[in-house]
C-alpha cells in the first residue's frame, strides 16, 4: 500500500474540474511522471501558485464535485507523480472517484460540516495529516491544534487499495 | 417495485457483486480511442497481460488529435494502431475513415439498445441515445475491459427528466441541455443515470437525442438513456436487418429494457420548453447559462462548429441555413470540423461546405483537435469563442480562453455578426 499522510494543500473551492487539474495539451505524455510539472497548472483560485503551493504537499482537501468533467486517470497521476495519495472532500465525480481507488489512491468524502470545520480550522496554515488505515481515521496537526475525523470505505474500495489496483484484482478474479 | 432502463440493463448483465452496491456487469462494447488507450496498452504490457477479451467487441480510432500534430500524438496513434492489428480489431479507424468517436460509432450502428459500453471518454454517455448504458471510464477501468470485458459501478440510481412543451423554431436541443444543466447543476445528477422522457424527446431525431444525451456528464450523470422507440429502430435498420423479420419485432425485442410504469427514481424533473430561448455559457462552468438575448452583443475571436455535440449531418444543416447567402465579420474567424466522414461527404453533396467556405468558414477534416484544445484551432491567451462543443472550463480550448457555448444555429449567428447573437431562425413566441 502507498502512504497516506503528510501535508496538507487547501483548495477552497468546489467544482475543481480534470482540466484545471491536468490541462489536455499535456494528455500526449504516455509516461506518468512526465505529468509531474503541470499539476493544477490552469486552477481557478485565487492566490493559488502550484510552484510555490504544492511543495512537500501529500493530501489534498477540497471541497463538493472535485475531478468534475473529462474521465483522464491523468489526473490522480498527476497527483501521484507529485506525491498527493489523497484526496479528501466533500463528494467527488464518479469518474474520479473511480480512478482514484483503480489506482491504489484514495479518495475520501466526509460530510459538509466537517470539510467546513477542517478549513476554518487549518486553512492557510501549515497542516499536516496521519492516515491511520485500520482505524480509518484522519488526524489533522497544526501547531498545538489536531483534530481526528472518521472516514467510511466499502469493503471493495478498500479491497483496491490493498491490492494496488484494479487490474490486478480483475483479472485474478472475472 | 419495477426497474428503471439502467436497472434492467444491468440486471442482464450481472457478473458479480463484491460488495453491496457495486456490481461487476459484463461489457457488449470497449471503445477506443488514440489518448486514454496507450496508457492501458502501456500497461498492461507492462504487466505481461497484452490481450484482448475480445476482438470484435473492441472499436477503435484515432480522432484526438489527427492527422498526428507532433511526435508524441503520431507515437500515441502509433501504439494504437499496432495494437489493433496486433489483435486483429477490425472495426479501427485509422485516418481518411476515422471521426470523432460519440459521432462515429453510432453511425456504424455499433450501440444498440440494452448494451452495455465503455470508453475512457467522459463523452460516452452519448450513446445513451439508443437506450443504451454507456459510461466514460478512466484508463484502469478501460484497461480491465480490454481485458476481462467488465467493469464495475455502483447500482444505477436514476433521475427521470420528463421534457414537455413545444420546442419554439430555432431552439434546438443544445438549447434544451444546457438549459437543464443550468438548471440542476454540474454536480446535478452526479452518480446518477438520467433517464431522458416525454413528449420532446419522443419527438426529436436520434442526432438530437445524442445531443442531449451528450452533456449529461455536464450534469455529473453517468449515463444519459432514451428509450428506445420506432426512431431509434428506423435509424439502426441498416444494421440489424438481418437479425429481425420486421421493425416491429425489433422495437418490440427491444422495448424490454423500458422502464416499468412503477420504476423508481431518486428524482423526477419536469423540464417544460415551451418559453425556452436559444441558450449560451458564459462562464467557466457548464451550468453558467444565460439566454442568448442576455448575452447578446458579447465579441468573440473564433467560431467553432463541430465535435460529439453538434458535429452531425443536422448540425451542419442548421449552421447552413443561417449562413447561406451571407459572410462572417471581419473581425471572427470560423471554423468547421465535420464529426465524421459520412457527415463531411452528405455536407458535400448537399452543397453546404460551400455555403460554409462561401461564408468564409475554414473546413477541416473530421477530428475532435479544438474542441479540447490540441490541434485546429486552439485559442490564445484572452480570446474568446463561440463553440458547438461541451465544455467551457478554463484552458479547455487554449490557455487563459473563454469559450461560450451555444447551439450550431446560435453559432452561424454570432460568426455573422461577430457578436453573440440570436439567429434568425429563432423568433422570439413572447417578446418583451
Ligand atoms: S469532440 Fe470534444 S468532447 Fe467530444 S470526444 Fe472529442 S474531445 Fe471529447
Amino acid at each position: 500500500m502507498k502512504s497516506f499522510s503528510g501535508n496538507v494543500l487547501f483548495l477552497d473551492r468546489s467544482d475543481i474540474n480534470t482540466d484545471e487539474i491536468i490541462p489536455a495539451k499535456y494528455l500526449t505524455e504516455v509516461e506518468r511522471q512526465k505529468l509531474k510539472p503541470y499539476l493544477l497548472e490552469d486552477l481557478k483560485l485565487a492566490g493559488f501558485d502550484p510552484k510555490r503551493d504544492l511543495q512537500e504537499k501529500r493530501v489534498v482537501l477540497s471541497r463538493a464535485n472535485f475531478g468534475c468533467g473529462s474521465s483522464r486517470e491523468h489526473a490522480p497521476w498527476a497527483l501521484e507523480a507529485n506525491g498527493i495519495h489523497v484526496v479528501v472532500a466533500e463528494s467527488f465525480a464518479r469518474i474520479f472517484r473511480q480512478n482514484m481507488f483503480n489506482c491504489g489512491l484514495l479518495a475520501l468524502e466526509l460530510p459538509a460540516d466537517i470539510v467546513d470545520g477542517l478549513f476554518t480550522a487549518f486553512a492557510g496554515r501549515a497542516t499536516r495529516v496521519d492516515t491511520d488505515w485500520q482505524a480509518r481515521q484522519l488526524t489533522f496537526r497544526s501547531g498545538g491544534d489536531q483534530r481526528t475525523v472518521h472516514f467510511d470505505l466499502s469493503d471493495f474500495d478498500s479491497d483496491l487499495v490493498e491490492a494496488g489496483g484494479w487490474v490486478e484484482y480483475a483479472d485474478s478474479k472475472y | 417495485m419495477g426497474n428503471t432502463i439502467a436497472e434492467k440493463i444491468f440486471a442482464t448483465h450481472l457478473v458479480d457483486t463484491p460488495a453491496s452496491g457495486v456490481n461487476v456487469i459484463r461489457l457488449d462494447a470497449v471503445f477506443c480511442h488514440e489518448i486514454t488507450t496507450p496508457g492501458a496498452i502501456l500497461d498492461l504490457m507492462a504487466r505481461g497481460k497484452d490481450r484482448v477479451f475480445d476482438p470484435a467487441r473492441i472499436k477503435a480510432v484515432i480522432d484526438h488529435v489527427t492527422p498526428a500534430k507532433d511526435s508524441k500524438t503520431a507515437t500515441q496513434g502509433l501504439i494504437l494502431r499496432q495494437w489493433a492489428r496486433r489483435h486483429n480489431i477490425i472495426d479501427f479507424f485509422d485516418i481518411g475513415r476515422n471521426g470523432v468517436c460519440h459521432a462515429l460509432f453510432p453511425e456504424k450502428g455499433f450501440v444498440r439498445p440494452g448494451y452495455t459500453v465503455i470508453m475512457g471518454d467522459s463523452h460516452t454517455c452519448t450513446h445513451g441515445a439508443f437506450g443504451a448504458f454507456a459510461a466514460g471510464v478512466g484508463t484502469t477501468d478501460l484497461e480491465v475491459g480490454i481485458l476481462k470485458g467488465v467493469c464495475a459501478f455502483r447500482s444505477p440510481e436514476t433521475l427521470k427528466v420528463e421534457i414537455t412543451g413545444t420546442m419554439a423554431p430555432g431552439v434546438f436541443a443544445k438549447d434544451v441541455i444546457l438549459s437543464l444543466i443550468g438548471r440542476i447543476g454540474v454536480g446535478g445528477a452526479t452518480n446518477k443515470v438520467i433517464e431522458f422522457g416525454g413528449p420532446v424527446v419522443a419527438a426529436m431525431d436520434m442526432e438530437a437525442r445524442m445531443t442531449l444525451c451528450n452533456m449529461a456528464i455536464e450534469a455529473g450523470g453517468t449515463c444519459g438513456i432514451c428509450a428506445p422507440d420506432a426512431v431509434t429502430v428506423d435509424y439502426l435498420w441498416p444494421f440489424i436487418a438481418a437479425d429481425y423479420p420486421n421493425r416491429e419485432a425489433a422495437l418490440a425485442a427491444y422495448q424490454r429494457f423500458n422502464p416499468d410504469p412503477d420504476a423508481h427514481y431518486v428524482d423526477t424533473i419536469v423540464h417544460d420548453v415551451s418559453d425556452l430561448t436559444p441558450q449560451v455559457t458564459f462562464d467557466y462552468k457548464p451550468d453558467q447559462v444565460k439566454s442568448v438575448a442576455e448575452m447578446a452583443g458579447a465579441p468573440v475571436d473564433q467560431v467553432y462548429i463541430g465535435s460529439c455535440t453538434n458535429g452531425r449531418i443536422s448540425d451542419l444543416r442548421a449552421a447552413a441555413k443561417v449562413l447561406e447567402g451571407r459572410r462572417i465579420a471581419d473581425t471572427v474567424r470560423a471554423i468547421v470540423s465535420p464529426a465524421t466522414p459520412q457527415v463531411y461527404q452528405e455536407a458535400l453533396k448537399e452543397g453546404l461546405i460551400e455555403i460554409f467556405m462561401d461564408a468564409g468558414f475554414c473546413v477541416t477534416n473530421p477530428t475532435c483537435g479544438a474542441c479540447l484544445g490540441m490541434s485546429n484551432g486552439v485559442l490564445a491567451e484572452g480570446e474568446v469563442c463561440a463553440s458547438t462543443t461541451n465544455r467551457n472550463f478554463y484552458g479547455r480550448m487554449g490557455k487563459g480562453a473563454l469559450v461560450h457555448l451555444m447551439s450550431p444555429a446560435t453559432a452561424a449567428a454570432t460568426a455573422i455578426e461577430g457578436v453573440i447573437t440570436n439567429s434568425p431562425l429563432f423568433t422570439d413566441p413572447q417578446p418583451a
